[in-house]
């Protein structure tokens, strides 16, 4: 039998993503999420998935600067848990928060764009994650990779959800969608060529000054 | 009058406190909730010590002299409502107001009522004290969609109106937040808002029974994260209506802008009525969530104050007077 190793990055990785739930089943326990425990719970979860897919879509381009494979590693399993925070967050929606109660359900998702939006990004989120197994890779040939920039409009997608929700004045969801647009921008070819070259740049600039330095 | 104990009122919606909440949650992702939602209903869960409306609340302190509202729906903690705040002078985070609130002080508060008025005065706290003060047991929704239920402390505002004398020709009052930069941090932490916090009322809004001034909530004076010493209490207004700490008030001919107001024109306007049937542009008014319940509740015209105040808006069009 094949044992599997796992890069030290990966153990963190999977024992990393499940703290934001423990935190949140942990202040559940305590008490600790205020008198709206239902919006603190969606949002909270909302916010995870959020970041866990910012930072899949960041792998790329800091393995690029870094030159570092091993990161390539963390990108399916950041965005398979991003899909299950967001599959928690709409679990929420729907159950907690709504109760099943689908004349009410029907109104809030199907009229209104924050949800509309939100409910998009979920089931973008949904076939990535379905599409994410080798077999499907293999199946799907060069789509795969068409099919899997998808995370990109839903990294996008993610922060205007986000942006529609708060008032006006607040500024975070605008951050984020600033780092999508970078994290976008970091795989445009001409971009992606000129990150190599000042990393290959800078890497023999080093050396030489190592090597002078002995 | 026989005592109505809240075991013999049946409330359309259950309500819970955090831990059934919690409980609740669990049977959720056990998937037993399911079933319940097939048919329906939500989950019935019995009352227990502690939960709002429940007859062993501590009588002296915090006190109210009931459990319930007039629809018979429980009052919520005097905890969430003291720890669950929108006060953006102090931070937008509303778990966090009531610990950057705490200590702020409000002993030495005036309110200077003036404008178009026979009589303009500097109300001291002393000055406050005498008004008769009365428990009103408000509902009060949020535009965000989520609600509680009040026993505030407080006067009707006319009885304070009433002490200037309005000349005839004032037709709104407007209403000023203190604008502390140095107590409060919102002031530099959130320059996008035209600060101080302004409010306004219609003249006839403003003299209405149900507008109250409140000074404290639960038999006690009111906290500095729910807007102590003073401030205004309007039941079928969205919250933001009900201004905090209130440091002036003046009669004016012309309609205040609030903040919101500026800050959003096409999302708040200047009546803000609770309206289930006029959404927010981004999200619905159809329903809200009551702080400690599961699910949600319908919003009630006017927040079920429609035969006290629907008169004062015959003939408009609420869709355009949002």
């Amino acid at each position: 039998m094949k044992r599997r190793r796992f890069h030290p990055l990966q153990i963190i990785t999977y024992i990393g993503v499940w703290i934001p739930l423990a935190i949140l089943l942990w202040d559940l326990t305590q008490d600790n999420l205020g008198a709206d425990i239902i919006r603190e719970a969606t949002l909270r979860t909302g916010k995870t998935a959020l970041v866990l897919l910012v930072l899949s879509l960041a792998i790329t381009p800091v393995s690029t600067i870094l030159n570092y494979k091993p990161l390539l590693k963390l990108r399916r399993p950041l965005g398979l848990y991003s899909f299950m925070y967001a599959s928690i967050h709409f679990a929420i929606f729907i159950g907690v928060d709504y109760f099943f109660d689908l004349t009410l359900i029907k109104e809030a998702l199907l009229e209104k764009r924050y949800a509309i939006v939100g409910l998009t990004t979920g089931l973008i989120l949904l076939v990535l994650a379905i599409t994410s197994t080798q077999g499907w890779k293999r199946r799907l040939k060069k789509r795969w990779a068409q099919l899997h920039k998808l995370a990109y409009l839903a990294g996008f997608l993610a922060t205007v959800h986000f942006a529609w929700l708060v008032k006006q004045g607040v500024v975070e969801p605008w951050i984020w969608m600033g780092v999508v647009l970078i994290l976008l921008l970091a795989r445009v070819p001409p971009v992606k060529r000129f990150t190599i070259s000042v990393r290959s740049r800078s890497a023999s600039w080093l050396h030489r000054c190592i090597s002078r330095a002995r | 009058m026989r005592k109505i104990s809240p075991s013999e009122i049946t409330p359309e919606h259950v309500y819970l406190s955090r831990r059934e909440l919690l409980k609740s949650m669990g049977i959720l992702m056990g998937g037993a909730a399911l079933l319940a939602a097939c048919n329906g209903n939500p989950p019935t869960l019995t009352l227990e010590p502690g939960l709002p409306g429940d007859p062993t609340i501590d009588p002296v302190d915090p006190s109210a002299s009931s459990n319930v509202d007039e629809l018979g729906d429980p009052l919520n903690t005097f905890d969430d409502i003291t720890n669950y705040n929108n006060f953006y002078e102090f931070t937008t985070d509303k778990i966090d107001v009531a610990r950057l609130a705490e200590g702020y002080p409000t002993s030495t508060w005036e309110i200077q009522v003036g404008g178009l008025v026979h009589n303009p005065t500097t109300f001291s706290m002393d000055d406050l004290r005498n008004f008769e003060i009365e428990e009103r047991i408000y509902r009060m929704r949020c535009v965000e969609a989520w609600s509680m239920v009040i026993p505030w402390m407080g006067f009707p505002l006319s009885k304070l109106l009433a002490k200037v004398e309005p000349k005839a020709e004032a037709t709104y009052v407007r209403f000023e937040t203190i604008h502390d930069t140095k107590g409060m941090p919102g002031f530099s932490k959130y320059p996008f808002y035209q600060w101080p916090y302004v409010e306004g009322l219609r003249m006839d809004e403003a003299m209405h029974d149900l507008t109250l001034i409140s000074t404290g909530l639960y038999g006690k004076d009111l906290l500095p994260q729910n807007g102590a010493p003073a401030r205004l209490v309007v039941p079928w207004k969205y919250g933001f209506k009900s201004i905090k700490s209130i440091v002036k008030i003046d009669l004016v001919t012309e309609m205040p802008i609030s903040l919101w107001m500026n800050a959003a024109p096409n999302e708040y306007g200047f009546y803000a009525n609770v309206n289930p049937e006029v959404d927010h542009p981004r999200w619905s008014q159809g329903s809200e969530r009551r702080i400690g319940e599961l699910g949600r509740r319908e919003t009630l015209m006017f927040n079920g104050y429609a035969d006290e105040v629907a008169a004062l808006y015959s003939g408009m069009d609420l869709a355009i007077n949002f």
